[in-house]
């Protein structure tokens, strides 16, 4: 019956660290990164409260988290080669299409 | 046995309107394709737009030769329903007079029309003394000017939408004049409306006849509003629209307070809106001239014969309605007699003859209302009947002689014409003796009742009969001007159109004969007791009349047989006098009404040009109306209304212009918008 509030603390740090990446930077990469940073700092957090409750679904659920991480990686990582073959870039600032 | 015929009455007008059927069918399925097809080929014909005028041209040759199988059949089904419509009206009148005087009053109801809450209208016909008077005169008067259309149109492209046309307003007519109620002559009289707007405009490549068209249509409008108030006052007062049940009630609700002399004055003052509409009196008679633009039979049929004397039979009908209100009686009595005047004035200088007898119909519409406002109802329909017989006449003629000189009708281009149409000539001139009141004539027992009553009669007055004698006067010598010019003298025709003179065919011949008959012995039936004779008409419709009647005898206290004889002699020896100066003026010395019309050139101008009576409503109404439309149309529609809805349209175009900014494209946005989402929504879960 530990204290999770150590634990919730660095997983908060992690996670304010992946939004500031994901809303400050610019490369496509890095912000992909800065998602699996916030991801992960999830998983810190149900580990966490799994163990403090004595509930395995929290390991579970990291598993989970973990699994659906890697699709989106997959996944993100194609997207990035497919603009990058199409625009010369990974500056987000220049895939700016979507506006009206 | 007799009356079982009356069981058919409704056969009076359901002919015409199977002639309208079987007539509308052969137009849409043979002569329509037949003239699109001709279209087409661009193949050159002798249509109404090559012509210009509203004549037929030849001589008797071309179509009517060669005509096809279809033309012969319209020739044969548009008169024949008409004719056997008159033969049943004949038969069903004289059953009615089979019956005693007290009980010559026939209903026949065919179906309920209209049921809503209190308010019931059968459709239903009525045959009594007046409307047998009316059918007689629609259908018999109808048939000759129909089969004298066929003569008359034989050149014709749309023969067929002629008499559809024709048949159709036969038939509106007979069921104005048949209905039972308010509410069926309110559809009778629409429904002549149209058919005289779609007949003066049945050469509507012209552009004078649509207008004409439209001018009549618009002008009657007026009217109709008029009439159809007065049919919801009627209502309102009464809780009926049924002649039998609202005349029926009339004694009783005037003893209980119900029925003021005001209501009755409203009721009567706006009916009679409807009848100087249709009746072209003044102010709304200016119609009436503009609509000779249509074919003359039409003229002859519907704006002569029938459908102007509508208002008349209107307000003969209303009788009981007029005698309660004096008021009303004393404007209709004015309006006629200054119409009479007035419109008897322009037809001297007028030298299109159709318009001459236009302003003649005016005029002598003006002495029928001039009747019935001096409570001489019977006199009044005398004379619709008389006048409908003569100024028939007067205009089938006038179409024979336009007939003849291949669609010319300045009288000045005239002239000389006596020798070369025998017939015309003569069933014309007997029509101009009946119509200027020359003893022993159609005319003169019927004008000369109605200006024995507008002195005598108790609603009479001195002035009114000084102004119909007057008028009387006038009418002698602008229909003897018009004989004399277009009869005697040298011939002024055009020397192509002098090549091609020729006496009208039978068909066209024989109902003038006819007429002429009628002209002459058409006032035989009511010759007045003081001249020994009978009047078999007044007792005829004395049921009708009742009150009427009274009204008159009232005045009758100072009257006397002596006198009676007197004003007539004088009215004669009026006419007399208009006969002798258009005599004088028009065969003796031709130079003289030239050098009148030089001595007093503004007088002439004036009249010339109609009082310029046209000019001041265009003036006065039209461009006022024409100016509010426009600016209804500028200011509030275009402005306001569209301002309306282009204003929030545009407001929303500018929001969404502003709020666009927001999509900014950039992915890092939305992802920091998302943040800040997702910080609110925690916050307001954990503070609240």
């Amino acid at each position: 019956m530990m204290d999770p509030s150590a634990y919730l603390l660095l997983s908060g740090i992690l996670f304010g660290i992946g939004v500031a990446g994901v809303v400050v930077r610019k490369n496509v990469l890095i912000i992909l990164m800065s998602v699996e940073i916030m991801l992960n700092a999830v998983n810190v957090a149900f580990i966490a409260v799994g163990s403090h409750l004595g509930d395995v679904t929290g390991s579970v659920f990291a598993f989970m988290v973990m699994t659906v991480a890697a699709a989106e990686a997959a996944v993100g990582l194609a997207i990035l080669i497919a603009i990058f073959r199409l625009k010369e870039t990974i500056d987000i600032t220049e895939l700016s299409v979507l506006k009206w | 046995m007799v009356d079982g015929i009356l069981n058919y009455l409704w056969l009076v007008p359901a002919l015409p309107l199977l002639g309208v059927i079987v007539n509308s069918v052969i137009a849409l399925f043979v002569e329509r394709p037949l003239l699109l097809a001709e279209e087409d080929h661009g193949a050159p014909s002798h249509g109404p737009s090559t012509r210009g005028t509203s004549a037929p041209m030849g001589e008797g040759h071309g179509a009517s030769h060669a005509a096809p199988a279809y033309r012969k059949l319209v020739a044969f089904v548009g008169p024949a329903v008409v004719g056997a419509s008159f033969v049943v009206s004949l038969l069903a009148v004289l059953a009615l007079a089979a019956r005693p005087a007290h009980d010559r009053l026939f209903v026949q109801v065919l179906f309920p029309w209209i049921q809503a809450g209190t308010f019931f209208a059968p459709a239903a016909f009525q045959l009594d003394p007046l409307s047998s008077v009316m059918i007689l005169v629609v259908t018999g008067v109808g048939f000759l000017i129909h089969v004298y259309s066929v003569g008359y149109m034989s050149h014709e492209k749309a023969f067929a939408r002629y008499f559809i046309y024709l048949n159709l307003f036969t038939f509106a007519m007979l069921l104005l004049v048949l209905g039972s109620n308010f509410l069926l002559m309110f559809v009778g009289w629409e429904g002549v409306g149209l058919c005289s707007y779609l007949l003066i405009g049945y050469w509507y490549e012209k552009k004078s006849a649509a207008d004409a068209g439209k001018k009549a249509f618009i002008v009657n409008r007026v009217g109709d509003f008029g009439f159809l108030v007065a049919v919801f006052l009627i209502f309102w007062t009464f809780g009926t629209v049924e002649y039998t049940e609202v005349f029926g009630k009339i004694p009783g609700l005037a003893a209980s307070g119900v029925l003021t002399t005001g209501i009755a004055t409203a009721i009567t003052l706006l009916l009679f809106v409807g009848a100087v509409g249709k009746s072209a009196q003044i102010p709304l008679y200016v119609w009436l001239p503009d609509a000779m633009e249509g074919p003359t039979p039409v003229s002859a049929l519907i704006h002569a014969a029938t459908m102007v004397t509508a208002g008349v039979y209107m307000v003969a009908r209303t009788n009981a309605l007029y005698l309660l209100a004096p008021t009303s009686m004393a404007v209709v009595a004015v309006v006629g007699a200054a119409t009479a005047l007035f419109s008897a004035t322009i037809g001297i200088t007028q030298n299109d003859i159709k318009r001459v007898l236009a302003y003649s119909t005016v005029s002598q519409l003006g002495y029928m209302f001039l009747a019935c406002g001096v409570g001489a109802f019977t006199a009044g329909i005398f004379h619709l009947m008389t006048h409908a017989f003569f100024k028939a006449l007067l205009f089938l003629g006038s179409g024979s002689v336009i007939h003849a000189l291949s669609g010319e009708q300045d009288m000045r281009k005239m002239g000389s014409l006596r020798k070369h149409l025998p017939i015309t000539f003569t069933t014309m001139f007997i029509a101009t003796l009946a119509i200027s009141g020359i003893p022993g004539l159609s005319g003169f027992f019927s004008k000369d009742e109605i200006l024995w009553k507008s002195f005598s009669s108790g609603h009479g007055h001195v002035g009114l009969w000084l102004v119909g004698t007057a008028a009387a006067g006038i009418t002698a010598f602008y229909m003897f001007r018009l004989v004399f010019l277009t009869f005697f003298g040298d011939s002024r025709m055009e020397p192509e159109v002098e090549k091609h003179v020729h006496e009208s065919p039978y068909s066209m011949t024989v109902p003038l004969m006819l007429l002429a008959v009628l002209s002459v012995a058409g006032g035989w039936i009511g010759i007045p007791h003081v001249l020994g004779g009978y009047n078999y008409f007044e007792e005829w419709l004395a049921p009708v009349f009742a009150h009427g009647a009274e009204g008159a005898a009232h005045g009758g206290a100072h009257a006397s047989a002596a006198l009676e004889v007197l004003l007539m002699a004088g009215s004669v020896g009026v006419a007399l006098c208009g006969i002798g100066l258009a005599w004088y003026l028009y065969r003796v010395r031709t130079e003289v009404p030239k050098e009148i019309a030089d001595r007093v050139p503004g007088l002439y101008d004036l009249v010339l040009n109609k009082y310029y009576v046209d000019e001041i409503y265009d003036v006065a109404i039209v461009r006022k109306i024409v100016n509010g439309s426009i600016w209804l149309w500028e200011a509030f529609d275009t402005a306001f209304l569209d301002g309306i809805v282009n204003g929030i349209a545009a407001l929303v175009k500018g929001a969404g212009e502003r709020t666009r900014r927001l999509q900014t494209g950039v992915v890092g946005n939305y992802a920091f918008s998302l943040l800040l989402g997702a910080v609110i929504l925690v916050g307001f879960l954990l503070w609240s």
